[in-house]
């Protein structure tokens, strides 16, 4: 009684996780199916095989590219965030005065104002900077980076800042006895003990940056510079709705998430949970 | 000169992520404030026409928008009941003793990896398809029909879609309160007597509160901010019936044009979005137990 019970729990819980992923798994089952097999049993397997549509898809979207787009504008932003919201961090905990604490609050004060308050004039700032002066924030990979620097700090900030916070200065204050400087004692010594907060920093960055649609929409026009959240968009947008091509590209771009989401799951469930819960 | 020192080493480390922070944020909200007074098509070589509060009081009469706030409203109350219903309901699940439990975590965080936009598109073609499919075969066809072509059933989509996504980032942190919860407690609870139904409601609920602040501050910021779903699941149609709010300030600016306009829609926003997470976190915030 007791065994037949607990199976039937487990069962259960592994029928309602399935259920509740059947929408991937409907897109993915279809993304090989004709049109005419798509359309007559949409939940059953499909008997014959054919990369076709996802040879369609990838041309359309110019998969590899955006692809390409998307890891340089992550990889880079997150780096950067990393690096600098770090050492602001750590400047703003150690040095407890009214700067900082003026600077830390306005921070934590700017993560209530949604994107959709700052996008028109941030977009006529950038166009006029672009310009005046030709630096490239608009239209460029490179200023998609600055803009998910500048948004991104204040949540990295914090979580940085708590965790300052909670390490002793001793270690610290030894190497600067030794002679150390500033950049010495952080690169050397604080940086090493940031790690598991850094975890977390880099989790939450490359979620955010990876599916960020409006910002890129707004700010990335020339076709070749597209992210997948853009190409994604502009290859439902072009065409009539295809579906099993349409299916195809939408597991294409599912691919890498489900890849990063097997590689750093452990760290993913930790720094999600860390990152709400600050 | 060490005091000198001191400073400049201040500077290095934080005044470039600040230059770059001030750019992107705070000179853009400012500007921002300043446009709202102002009626504009966006195209520099027009004029800006100062025009004092009168965007705002086109706003009370402006149905459309009116409409939209009530949707955002709406979906917002309905999505923070179903996700943290549903993110709960999976947090007491997959914190069981089951052995399971840690595959049927992990599957069921996965939407919340896949961008909204994305989500949006995935639903589209299983409302189209498999909703019609299912009502064909059940006979349930006034539940299972198209909801995107209904007006009033592709909210209700939002809200499914919405859930989907969300339901598992809350479980995260409801799993984090869980845990966090001593088994002594609850142990000494079931020697007392306590049935299942009192431990959950008088000993778990109480002690989840940190959790239920975070996870309603969570969903109902990220509900009254949604975009991306929107637009790629309804556009915003039928009718209009699904624009909602971001959606509604992004086709006033980048749609008609209306850069003064919809920029004192976009203050607004801000404004309601300050007010309504800034209220909850302070409400939840007194009613947490201190352990």
């Amino acid at each position: 009684m007791g065994i037949l019970r607990k199976w039937s729990k487990e069962i259960l819980l592994l029928a309602m996780a399935i259920v509740f992923l059947s929408p991937i798994y409907i897109i993915f089952v279809n993304s090989f199916k004709n049109r005419r097999e798509l359309y007559e049993n949409t939940l059953a397997p499909p008997t014959e095989f054919t990369l076709e549509f996802y040879e369609g898809a990838m041309a359309r979207m110019d998969f590899f590219n955006a692809f390409l787009n998307s890891m340089y504008v992550t990889v880079v932003s997150v780096i950067f965030i990393v690096i600098l919201s770090s050492m602001t961090a750590w400047m703003l905990a150690r040095n407890a005065n009214w700067i900082s604490t003026v600077i830390f609050m306005t921070l934590i004060a700017t993560m209530l104002i949604p994107f959709q308050t700052i996008m028109m004039p941030l977009m006529q700032l950038v166009t006029g900077i672009t310009r005046s002066t030709g630096i490239p924030l608009y239209n460029s990979l490179s200023g998609l980076i600055f803009m998910n620097v500048g948004f991104n700090a204040a949540l990295s900030v914090f979580l940085y800042h708590g965790f300052v916070k909670s390490i002793p200065i001793s270690l610290e204050e030894a190497a600067t006895i030794d002679g150390a400087s500033k950049l010495g004692v952080f690169w050397r010594v604080v940086f090493p003990i940031l790690t598991p907060i850094t975890a977390t920093v880099m989790i939450l960055n490359v979620i955010l940056i990876w599916n960020d649609f409006l910002l890129p929409s707004l700010t990335l026009i020339d076709k070749e510079l597209r992210t997948i959240p853009l190409s994604v968009f502009y290859f439902f947008g072009e065409f009539t709705i295809e579906w099993n091509m349409a299916m195809a590209g939408l597991t294409l771009t599912i691919i890498p998430v489900v890849i990063f989401y097997m590689i750093s799951q452990k760290y993913i469930i930790k720094g999600i949970g860390e990152g709400a819960v600050k | 000169m060490a005091k000198r020192n001191k400073i400049g080493w201040y500077l290095l480390f934080t005044v470039p992520l600040l230059i770059i922070f001030t750019i992107v944020v705070i000179i853009p909200f400012v500007i921002g404030i300043y446009y709202a007074f102002f009626q504009w098509d966006g195209i520099s070589a027009n004029p800006m026409e100062f025009n004092g509060l009168d965007n705002f009081f086109r706003l009370m009469d402006d149905e459309r928008f009116l409409r939209s706030t009530w949707l955002t409203v709406l979906f917002t109350v309905l999505s923070v009941i179903t996700v943290n219903a549903v993110g709960l309901a999976f947090a007491l699940l997959v914190t069981s003793k089951l052995k399971l439990a840690n595959l049927a975590r992990t599957m069921l965080f996965m939407p919340y990896l896949i961008g909204g936009l994305i989500l949006g598109y995935i639903w589209q073609f299983v409302f189209l398809d498999v909703f019609t499919l299912i009502g064909g075969i059940t006979g349930l066809d006034s539940l299972f029909f198209n909801w995107l072509n209904d007006e009033d059933f592709a909210l209700f989509a939002l809200v499914l879609v919405f859930t989907w996504q969300m339901a598992g980032y809350v479980m995260i942190v409801y799993i984090a309160g869980l845990q966090g919860i001593p088994g002594e407690v609850v142990e000494a609870a079931k020697m007392d007597g306590a049935s299942g139904w009192q431990r959950f409601s008088r000993i778990t609920v109480p002690l989840l509160m940190p959790a239920f602040t975070i996870s309603l501050f969570l969903t109902l910021s990220y509900g009254f901010k949604i975009y991306d779903v929107n637009l790629s699941l309804t556009g915003g149609g039928p009718a209009n019936a699904t624009e909602l709010f971001a959606m509604n300030i992004y086709n006033e600016i980048f749609g008609y044009n209306n850069y003064g306009y919809g920029q004192a829609k976009a203050i607004v926003f801000f404004v309601i979005v300050a007010a309504i997470t800034l209220t909850q976190v302070y409400l939840t915030k007194k009613r947490e137990v201190e352990m």
